[in-house]
């Protein structure tokens, strides 16, 4: 399970003064809480001389900062750490543990002695910034130096989220794989023998697998909303094939026959299922994503687009029927694709500011390449291993609902949502263009897309 | 100009020191916390500068942006604007209320201060989540009461239409500052004053109006004040609200959708933090700031004046 748990601040303490000088003081405290951000911001600039000169076989200490929280993850990771130790004992590796991608950030901004020289993020989205302003190092000299070529390493789509514009600032550390998650007892109910592989045959089975109750459901086969957990246009994008992008760099997505198709479908399963307003008042029942209540466990919804946690995840909250997988189907007329999927993972690198690199690159080869370490951490945290040695081990769980997703992220035409410089402002730019289109508040499509289109340029030159 | 004798002069200039030692700590405070960010912002705001490379001359670009193309902005600044109208005005309302009635009682009272004032005690992160989950319009307890009495159940947290009223009832739900601040204001309000009042023959309404209000204006203008200042701050609720109303409190490079739903729980704080650590972009979280700071202050300066006819000389 992923744990992007971002960090919320929480408001000024309340002040309880009752005189005009106290009032006064208010005002100061406002302004300055308004104006810290941009002097914590201002104060430094990240980007410091990072050199890699120094001797890896120095006795050293490096500081690894990583997202991961629950105890089973912690303990995976720290059991790897301490192979690497084993390994090379003149590097001792000081472990800081649920770090948010926003600490990581200001972390990268601020440098200086505190600053992390191995940072791993959950956020795949920042990769663009982190590389092309330089926060993490270019990894592509240590690759050299170590004689890794990455093509043979890596799975392509996890290179491509890695890197940004040619910069490879960060290699990745296990993935996570998109797929579909369907009610084994339903199906059979429903009377379908097969996984659906095509769109047409999603929806029928989607149909076939409501329940209508009153205005609302006892079972419905798919939730295809955009603020039904997984279902964002990224996720529904890797099966159209959509690009994004064009190759000048400008947003393409007005002019990309997938993006039509893929808003085309999910507001046409949207009618089909009931319609939008009685999809979000069911919607509204919906327990936790990351809770026992979720949906899919509660048998709510019979079919689940989610990534490889889901099926244990589901087993440990008790589910009473059984659970199938499968790749999320294709469009009509391009089985010869079905297989693929959405991808997308942990990150790793080195700090820039490091003095220390090669140090630590150390680690970051180790964590990201020996397949050893690979597939333990793997099967601790039941994440997609992110290396083509790692997912042919034979030592791998062999669990045939996690193999599906492991087959996905191996799949030559899964992918990720390019980077961009401003982080995944396109994306939600996207969704909300999604959110209008399937609720009818955006009856013209090729206007929306190309209003999208338009934002998104503007807020990338903004950005740039 | 006479020239002034060297004692005086001496003692001038220990005057003057004396009163600048005095002074230290707070001009300390106050170019550190105060004029040095409020310079920095202004100077950031017309730069590019992502936080990580060096910052670049912009010109008004980041004006522009924020004001033309961010599209969060205007969305953000109409709720904030909202919530100053409606949570400060009922928090106000319903803070004086329930002061009112509590120094009325005379049984007990101490408990139900203590019951007033306990939720404002409640971490704000938790007395959020606790909302959302209370009034979940499938699952929580809110709606199946309103089920039970055959009233129309809202979608609260997950309605664009109720979200902000949803956030209105948690602000109101802990107004154990403002109760605590109005009791003491009205248990301070001279008693002859009402006797006098009623041998006059006012009745309630009129003692209210002429003996309690014109006591009690300055504390009413203050909470008015820090009440406005306070909501255009408004950042955690409406964050934690909208993130744990959506669904999306996690997953692998998935970002969320900022104030969910359909941007009905944006406010200002939000977007400054969205412009500078999410998407990057310190320079126009800078502009932001400084809007904000210009409304809180436009705002502070007309209710100071007018409210200073509220206020005798001695206030």
């Amino acid at each position: 399970m992923p744990g992007n748990r971002r960090a919320v601040r929480s408001t000024p303490a309340r002040t309880q003064a009752r005189t005009r000088t106290r009032t006064h003081t208010r005002t100061s405290a406002a302004l300055a809480a308004a104006a810290a951000v941009c002097l914590l911001a201002g104060a430094c600039t990240g980007s410091g001389g990072g050199t890699a000169e120094d001797d890896p076989n120095a006795e050293t200490t490096l500081t690894f900062w990583h997202g991961w929280s629950a105890p089973s993850e912690v303990e995976a990771i720290d059991a790897n750490i301490d192979a690497f130790e084993k390994k090379h004992p003149n590097i001792t590796v000081k472990v800081v543990k649920n770090v948010s991608d926003d600490k990581l950030n200001q972390a990268l901004r601020a440098g200086g002695d505190k600053a992390p020289d191995v940072v791993s993020s959950f956020a795949t989205d920042n990769v663009g910034r982190f590389c092309s302003a330089r926060a993490l190092a270019d990894l592509k000299p240590f690759l050299a130096k170590s004689g890794i070529d990455p093509a043979k390493t890596f799975p392509k789509p996890m290179l491509e989220y890695t890197q940004y514009e040619g910069v490879r600032c960060t290699l990745p550390l296990l993935g996570d794989a998109y797929g579909l998650y369907y009610n084994k007892d339903a199906f059979e109910k429903a009377g379908i023998t097969e996984p659906p592989r095509t769109f047409s045959e999603f929806d029928k089975a989607a149909e076939k697998l409501t329940r209508h109750k009153g205005d609302s459901y006892s079972q419905l086969g798919f939730m295809p909303n955009y603020h039904g957990y997984e279902t964002t246009v990224e996720h529904y994008g890797a099966q159209f094939g959509v690009d994004w992008f064009g190759e000048d760099g400008k947003a393409a997505n007005a002019s990309d026959p997938g993006m039509k198709k893929l808003f085309q479908w999910q507001r046409g399963l949207v009618e089909k299922l009931g319609g939008f307003s009685k999809l979000e008042r069911y919607r509204s029942s919906f327990g936790d994503e990351w809770g026992a209540k979720h949906p899919f466990h509660t048998g709510q919804v019979a079919m689940q687009l989610d990534g490889e946690w889901r099926g244990k995840m589901a087993r440990d909250a008790g589910v009473d029927f059984e659970i199938g997988t499968a790749p999320l189907p294709v469009p009509d007329g391009e089985t010869e694709s079905y297989g693929k999927g959405y991808l997308s993972g942990t990150v790793i690198g080195i700090a820039q500011s490091s003095p220390k690199q090669n140090a630590a690159w150390e680690l970051v080869r180790f964590l990201t390449t020996d397949t050893g370490a690979v597939v333990d951490f793997a099967n601790a945290i039941h994440n997609v291993p992110s290396t083509l040695a790692a997912m042919k081990s034979p030592r791998l769980n062999k669990d045939p609902d996690y193999r599906t997703f492991v087959k996905i992220a191996r799949h030559p035409e899964s992918r990720h949502a390019p980077g961009s410089v401003n982080g995944a402002a396109f994306l939600l730019t996207l969704q909300d263009l999604g959110y209008d289109y399937e609720s009818g508040r955006e009856k013209n499509l090729d206007a929306g897309l190309e209003k999208a289109d338009r934002q998104i340029d503007k807020d990338i030159a903004q950005a740039e | 100009m006479t020239t002034m004798h060297p004692g005086l002069r001496a003692r001038r200039r220990r005057s003057l020191l004396r009163t600048a030692g005095f002074l230290s700590p707070w001009l300390i405070g106050f170019s550190v916390f105060f004029a040095y960010p409020l310079l920095a912002t202004v100077y950031f705001s017309f730069m590019k500068y992502d936080g990580f490379t060096a910052p670049t001359w912009n010109g008004l670009e980041n004006w522009s942006y924020v004001f033309r193309d961010y599209p969060f902005f205007w969305p953000a600044l109409g709720n904030t604007l909202w919530l100053v109208a409606v949570m400060v005005t009922l928090r106000v309302a319903f803070g004086l209320g329930i002061g009112l009635l509590i120094t009325k009682i005379k049984t007990g009272p101490g408990l139900f201060r203590t019951f007033f004032y306990l939720p404002y005690l409640a971490p704000p992160v938790a007395a959020t989540m606790s909302f959302v989950f209370l009034l979940n319009p499938g699952t929580g307890p809110a709606n199946t009461v309103l089920d039970f009495f055959g009233l129309p159940q809202p979608g609260w947290f997950k309605d664009a239409d109720w979200s902000k009223p949803a956030l209105t009832l948690l602000a109101l739900w802990g107004i154990g500052d403002l109760m605590v601040i109005f009791m003491a204001a009205l248990l301070d309000v001279p008693k002859d004053q009402y006797e006098a009042a009623e041998l006059d023959g006012a009745g309630a309404f009129a003692r209210f109006r002429w003996v309690t209000l014109p006591n009690i204006a300055p504390i009413v203008l203050f909470a008015v004040i820090t009440g406005v200042i306070e909501t255009m701050q408004y950042y955690t609720q409406p964050l934690v609200a909208g993130k744990v109303a959506s669904g999306v409190i996690g997953g692998s490079g998935q970002q969320f959708e900022p104030g969910y739903p359909d941007e009905s729980t944006l406010t200002v704080p939000q977007i400054v933090y969205n412009l500078g650590f999410q998407r990057f972009d310190t320079g126009s979280a800078c502009v932001v700031s400084l809007v904000l700071f210009a409304l809180a202050m436009a705002f502070t300066a007309l209710l100071m004046r007018r409210g200073s006819g509220f206020l005798s000389a001695e206030d």
